[in-house]
């Protein structure tokens, strides 16, 4: 038989519609539910699991109880409202409590103050976050930590004030220092003249100041921090510090110069090897006796220090593998044009390697927040610590799923959000392949 | 021989501005470098003069790419004397950097920035090396990039450009430096015979404005059309130089004989 026949179309064929089963809904079912019999026995049995947990849950969940005084009270409630025996949530200690979840013991007539807080920082943080480093905005970003300190604080205008002075002081000697003194003496002098500052200048200033013209608002105590307050201003503190430490931490390990290599090394492994919990305890505990005498150091503000160095450890470690994974050819086209190494570093190989490590970097975030829970074994009412202070009245003795929903749902939807963000990042920063 | 050196061999070449000066460029003499215990480069003297197309070959290994990375300081040397424009290579960093931004280089693989546009890439070095304002330094960098015939990819991301392209916005991003020396190492060997030709052309093109350039490449065409001197190397030592001519034509080393017949004889 002759395969070679001569073939030639006369005429062109109509597109048809597709057979009317392999559309849609029905297409879509068989190819991703029922391709086999496995597949369709494992959907089989998976809707029957989700339907058996629904099933006990959200009777559960939405036949709660939002009025009560105390749990004794949505008992009897209960036992009314379903005379057959059913449980029921009882959310009404949400509605009693959550001042106390959100705000701990901070005055509720001062709610405003963490509240103007949150909405400053967002507008400071979000034209960073959607469209890269506007320098305009700089000095208003620059200027957000100390009014978002001072806020939350009280107290009187004059320490933050001073305190931020100190970096002007920094960023004066860097930016005068470095012509007539040479680039090492200026980075050493900009690190101890502020410190020196701070440590011996500082506190006298302030009260002086005070003293001279006193302004201020009514000071909270760190005691009566708690909840998510408490976690949003330990968390958000430790993400903004550990990253621009963890990225030097990961540069000085890089780096060709044998001291500041060895101290990264050494500080990375030493930070890393050890639980935060151990870390935790070092700062209600130990870190006073270092402090020169008379320095008292605030709880907080020792724990914000303690879990960004934590951080800030694993961010090296993240941005470290975003550095090797960029090609030997950047850094040579860098140098081939004469970049010189912060140039090259800030320009060229920075913005690629945190591209490459924004997953690893929000991970790190993440864990960081939900780290800040262990806070309380050290004392400070994070949400669990304030779900333990709320069961120890007795109005809500016995109470535990509403708490922990409520507060693993609010981590949740914080750590969820900085994952949707990191990826929606990850797609704006996408410039096609390599 | 490829197609691409036949293209580029058709080409006529306008010699009025290739014009070899008196001036030193270049001086590279007694240089040694190992990597380790590996004698990489051994008694590299070497002067380049101003308005000078060198072509440096030889076989893989010999150390072609080593010698002309040493120039701009990519590759330190550890022993010798390398002078570029007047000044010595030390391990001064201000030297190296000044040195850096007064020679071009091309890399065989680009090595464009692929987080920024074409532009990005070519204004980057002139405005925070040369402190060039933005606005000029994009005037400059369009007509660079007009002259390698892509003004129209000047918005783009190097991901979305061909070989071809990429390797000629390259060569744009180098000369938005101004520099007054080109090194190329193997610019075409990573791109398909069509890319190569643009490539090749726009390399011509330099050369008959006059630029002094140092080209490691097997593209014999291109050496016997613009070089003014072909260099062989062979195991880390400048084992043969002379004009092209006579360079391919009546070879006095064995070796250069037998890489020549190899590259040339098919
Ligand atoms: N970083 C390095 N460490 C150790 N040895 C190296 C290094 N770079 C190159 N070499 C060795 O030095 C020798 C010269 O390398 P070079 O890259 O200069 O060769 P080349 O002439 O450019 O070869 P090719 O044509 O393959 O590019 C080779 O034997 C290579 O293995
Ligand atoms: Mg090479």
């Amino acid at each position: 038989m002759n395969h070679s026949q001569p073939f030639v179309r006369t005429q062109m064929l109509e597109a048809k519609e597709p057979p009317l089963a392999e559309k849609g809904v029905v297409k879509w079912m068989r190819e991703n539910l029922f391709s086999s019999w496995l597949n369709a026995f494992l959907t089989i049995v998976s809707i029957l699991l989700i339907y058996w947990v629904l099933d006990h849950l959200l009777p559960w969940m939405l036949g709660g109880i939002w009025n009560a005084d105390s749990l004794s009270q949505c008992r009897e409630i209960r036992d009314s409202l379903y005379p057959d025996g059913r449980d029921v949530a009882c959310w009404a200690v949400l509605s009693d409590r959550w001042h106390q979840l959100l705000f701990g013991f901070y005055p509720p007539e001062l709610y405003w103050r963490p509240i103007l807080t949150l909405v400053m920082f967002g507008a400071a943080i979000s034209p960073i976050l959607f469209n890269g480093v506007p320098r305009k905005l700089f000095i208003l970003t620059a200027i957000a930590p100390f009014a978002a300190f001072w806020l939350l604080w009280g107290g009187s205008v004059w320490m933050p004030v001073v305190v931020a002075l100190g970096f002007v002081i920094g960023w004066a000697v860097m930016k005068f220092a470095s012509m007539p003194l040479g680039s090492l003496v200026a980075t050493i002098l900009t690190i101890l003249l502020p410190v020196a500052y701070w440590l011996f200048l500082a506190g006298p200033l302030a009260g002086a100041l005070d003293a001279a013209v006193p302004v201020g608002i009514e000071a909270v105590q760190t005691d009566d921090f708690g909840g998510f307050m408490l976690a949003l201003v330990i968390g958000v503190s430790g993400i903004v510090l550990s990253l621009p430490l963890g990225i030097v931490l990961a540069l000085g390990r890089q780096s060709d110069l044998f001291i500041i290599n060895k101290c990264s090394v050494a500080f990375i492994e030493i930070i890393r090897g050890v639980p935060l919990i151990v870390w935790l305890f070092t700062a209600s505990l130990l870190l006073n006796y270092f402090l020169p005498p008379g320095v008292q150091f605030d709880i907080m503000l020792r724990v914000i220090i303690m879990v960004t160095l934590f951080s800030s450890a694993y961010i090296a470690e993240v941005v470290r593998g975003g550095l090797a994974a960029l090609p030997r050819g950047q850094y040579e086209g860098a140098d081939s044009l004469g970049l010189n190494y912060w140039q090259s570093m800030q320009l060229i190989i920075l913005p690629q390697a945190l591209k490459i490590s924004i997953p690893g970097i929000v991970s790190t975030f993440i864990g960081l927040f939900k780290d800040t829970t262990l806070v309380v074994f050290i004392g400070l009412l994070d949400p669990i610590g304030l779900s333990n202070s709320i069961r120890a009245s007795t109005d809500w003795n016995g109470i535990y799923w509403e708490l922990f929903i409520f507060i693993g749902l609010c981590f949740w939807i914080f750590c969820f959000s900085m994952s949707r963000y990191s990826q929606w990042l990850e797609r704006k920063l996408h410039t096609g392949h390599r | 021989m490829t197609d691409a050196q036949s293209i580029a061999e058709n080409r006529q070449i306008d010699r009025s501005h290739m014009k070899v000066s008196d001036e030193v460029a270049i001086d590279i003499s007694g240089m040694n470098k190992w990597y380790g215990t590996f004698h990489v480069l051994k008694d590299i003297d070497l002067t380049v003069y101003r308005g000078e197309r060198i072509v440096i070959c030889g076989p893989s290994g010999s150390g072609k790419s080593t010698l002309i990375r040493c120039i701009n300081a990519l590759e330190e040397h550890q022993q010798g004397k390398i002078v570029v424009d007047g000044t010595e290579l030390s391990n001064d960093l201000k030297n190296i950097d000044k040195i850096r931004s007064e020679v071009g280089m091309c890399f065989q693989h680009f090595n464009l920035f692929p987080h920024l546009t074409i532009l990005e890439n070519c204004t980057l070095a002139p405005i925070w090396v040369r402190k060039t304002p933005k606005r000029e330094a994009e005037e400059t960098a369009m007509h660079f990039l007009h002259k390698v015939k892509i003004p129209e990819q000047a918005d783009k991301y190097p991901g979305q450009l061909s070989g071809g392209q990429q390797q000629r916005v390259a060569i744009a991003r180098s000369l938005c430096m101004r520099p007054r020396i080109m090194l190329f190492d193997e610019p075409t060997s990573a791109l398909d015979p069509e890319m190569i030709k643009e490539v090749l052309d726009t390399m011509i093109e330099l050369a008959e404005e006059g630029m002094t350039m140092l080209c490691v490449t097997h593209e014999m065409g291109f050496a016997r059309q613009v070089a003014n001197r072909v260099i062989f190397m062979d195991a880390g030592q400048i084992v043969e130089q002379n004009e092209p001519e006579p360079f391919f034509t009546n070879p006095q080393s064995e070796r250069t004989k037998l890489f020549l017949s190899q590259i040339l004889g098919h």
